[in-house]
């Protein structure tokens, strides 16, 4: 049997409602677990251990009175973009760093309603903007699999504390990729679901309509049970989608015999590194002796363009987004200046670091006068060319499949210097953000020892087709039992 | 296109972001380089596309017009740095 911090869920779960384990042991594992290996991961920007205590103690009670619960008594490892009544929410930037909300995120709320049990909240590039969690206002978090490397961003955090067993799952967010690049980086499942699935409430906003919360977790099967906590329509957000949510689990192992799945070849360019695409083509490979149909000359001509489009949207959102950071009505306020407006300059000016001040400038001259059509107008109707050729393919293919990046984890430091050659590594998941469709990253295997992830993106809204694939694909790979060596 | 220095210094003004020299100086770099991969986007054909602000269908959601709970005022206000009387504190915005 494994340890108890490297469970599954479902593991977990069962061991729980067995009576075999309690709450507050496995709680008290992955304490101990992070007080040996969190020095050397840095996963974490605080940890809640004794809170996580009280809502064991609180599991165990309710599975004493004899409920069962698929995340009842499970450690959850929570992104710092997301509200925690009563505890401090920084979103990885110093504008935040005395931030304590006075209301839980809806997913928050709804995972602490299943029972979960919060250990603590995790590292992440500074508003969720960047691709190696190097951009935090505190310090960079370590990839468990090379602790020289970066664990991905922007919830890198979330990613390399699953993967060194600090948490048994965790929530992140995705605006362009922050979900599913890192838990390709750390060697963990990681899902973005369809635009709307997952309720906004209480996560701190970077591009509205790109984000979408969530999970990270060590197997297929524990996504499906994550989503199915967290998703649903929230009157609290305008923009979730009133729709029901079906039981993920549900389709998990129906197989892909005679599924349709698609390979754009855009996502396949002569520059993939060749372990990358080694290791898609064995993924490939592995689906179509399931008896999947894999057509890989999908063409998705636009995607070229993705990276323009998201690089002013996402920045565009971010400028309007971060206006509220004033030094009015929380965070960090500059009062020594010599008015009103010098004040919210130099708040502003040294509450930021650099990538989000770039990126506020970014979006302030793309939707500046004279600059809107040109830009912002312009990205919107490529926006509009990018979805309709995912609704095309769609039509055809029940499943697109694609890495997830264009190479694994890079050196600590590698890339900061150029912020553009920093933004490609998101150029196989902004796509997908654009397009408003859910993707997931699976792991692949590995090259020089460092993981690599399969993307699925499915049609909106039908998840569970793409994490049947995934499911399938991971089934016959048995990667999931890997582990960093700590 | 260059963004230079001026131009720099104006955005930043628009963004009520202030910037140091050197700042100014690395962003004048780094915002003409990233602004340039902007190009990409005229090599597709939008004639007669309608611009997309957000992937779902759903059009002009409406809340029922009924009163609920907000969050406790004096909650919410022990967050900012100056308050008085229940009113958030500013310096003077004409001067």
């Amino acid at each position: 049997m494994p340890e108890l911090h490297e469970l599954s869920i479902t593991e977990a779960t069962g061991l729980l409602s067995g009576r075999e384990i309690s709450s507050r042991e496995l709680t008290q594992a992955i304490i101990e677990r992070i007080a040996a290996v969190e020095p050397r991961v840095r996963a974490y920007l605080a940890l809640t251990t004794e809170r996580a205590l009280a809502q064991a103690d609180a599991a165990d009670a309710r599975i004493a009175a004899g409920e069962r619960g698929p995340l009842l008594g499970v450690p959850v490892a929570i992104k710092d973009v997301l509200c925690t009544e009563g505890v401090a929410t920084t979103c990885g930037s110093k504008m935040l760093q005395n931030f304590v909300p006075p209301y839980d995120a809806t997913v928050v709320s709804r995972l602490f309603g299943a029972g979960a049990v919060m250990v603590g909240k995790t590292n992440m590039d500074e508003f969720a903007m960047g691709s190696s969690t190097e951009n935090s206002a505190y310090h960079p978090t370590h990839n468990p699999w090379d602790l020289m490397r970066v664990p991905g961003g922007s919830s890198g955090g979330s990613a390399a504390a699953v993967a060194a067993g600090e948490a048994i799952f965790a929530l992140g967010s995705d605006t362009g990729g922050s979900i599913r690049q890192p838990a390709a980086l750390c060697g963990v499942v990681g899902m973005k679901p369809t635009y709307g699935r997952v309720s906004r409430y209480g996560l701190v906003a970077f591009a509205s309509s790109l984000d979408q919360v969530g999970p990270f977790t060590r197997t297929v099967r524990d996504t499906a049970t994550v989503l199915n906590a967290i998703c649903g329509h929230d009157a609290c957000d305008s923009t979730s989608a009133p729709l029901d949510v079906p039981d993920f689990t549900a389709d998990l192992d129906k197989g892909v015999k005679g599924l349709r799945i698609g390979v754009p070849k855009e996502y396949m360019p002569a520059s993939l590194d060749a372990g990358v695409r080694a290791r898609v083509d064995e993924a490939l490979a592995a689906l179509e002796a399931q008896g999947a149909l894999i057509d890989r000359d999908v063409a998705l001509p636009s995607t070229e363009a993705a990276l323009a489009v998201y690089y002013i949207i996402a920045p565009s959102e971010a400028s309007a987004n971060l206006a509220r950071y004033d030094g009015v009505k929380y965070g960090f306020s500059y009062q020594q200046g010599e008015g009103m407006w010098d004040n919210m300059e130099k708040t502003r000016g040294r509450g930021f670091g650099s990538e989000v001040k770039r990126r506020i400038m970014i979006g302030t001259y793309a939707l500046s006068s004279g600059y809107y059509d040109a830009y912002y107008l312009k990205a919107q109707k490529v926006r509009t060319v990018i979805r309709r050729e995912f609704d095309a393919a769609f039509v055809k293919y029940d499943a697109l499949v694609a890495p997830v990046t264009p190479t694994t984890a890079f050196k600590i430091g590698e890339k900061t210097a150029d912020p553009f050659e920093m933004y490609l590594n998101d150029v196989f998941t902004l796509p997908v953000n654009i397009a408003g469709l859910p993707g997931l990253s699976v792991p692949a295997g590995f090259v020089d020892g460092l993981p690599v992830g399969l993307q699925v993106v499915g049609k909106p809204f039908d998840e569970a087709t793409v994490l049947r694939v995934a499911h399938a694909y991971e089934q016959s790979a048995g990667w999931s039992s890997s582990r960093p060596p700590l | 296109m260059k963004l230079d220095r001026e131009v720099v210094t104006h955005i930043s003004k628009l963004a009520r972001v202030e910037l140091t020299d050197a700042e100014i100086e690395t962003f004048s770099e780094q915002l003409t380089e990233i602004i340039g991969h902007f190009d990409a986007l005229n090599a597709v054909n939008t004639d007669g596309v309608e611009p997309t602000a957000q992937a779902l269908t759903l059009r002009n959601v409406m809340a029922a017009d009924t009163s609920r709970p907000s969050l406790p005022r004096d909650q919410v206000l022990a967050l900012a740095p100056s308050t008085d009387d229940g009113y958030l504190r500013v310096r003077a915005v004409l001067e």
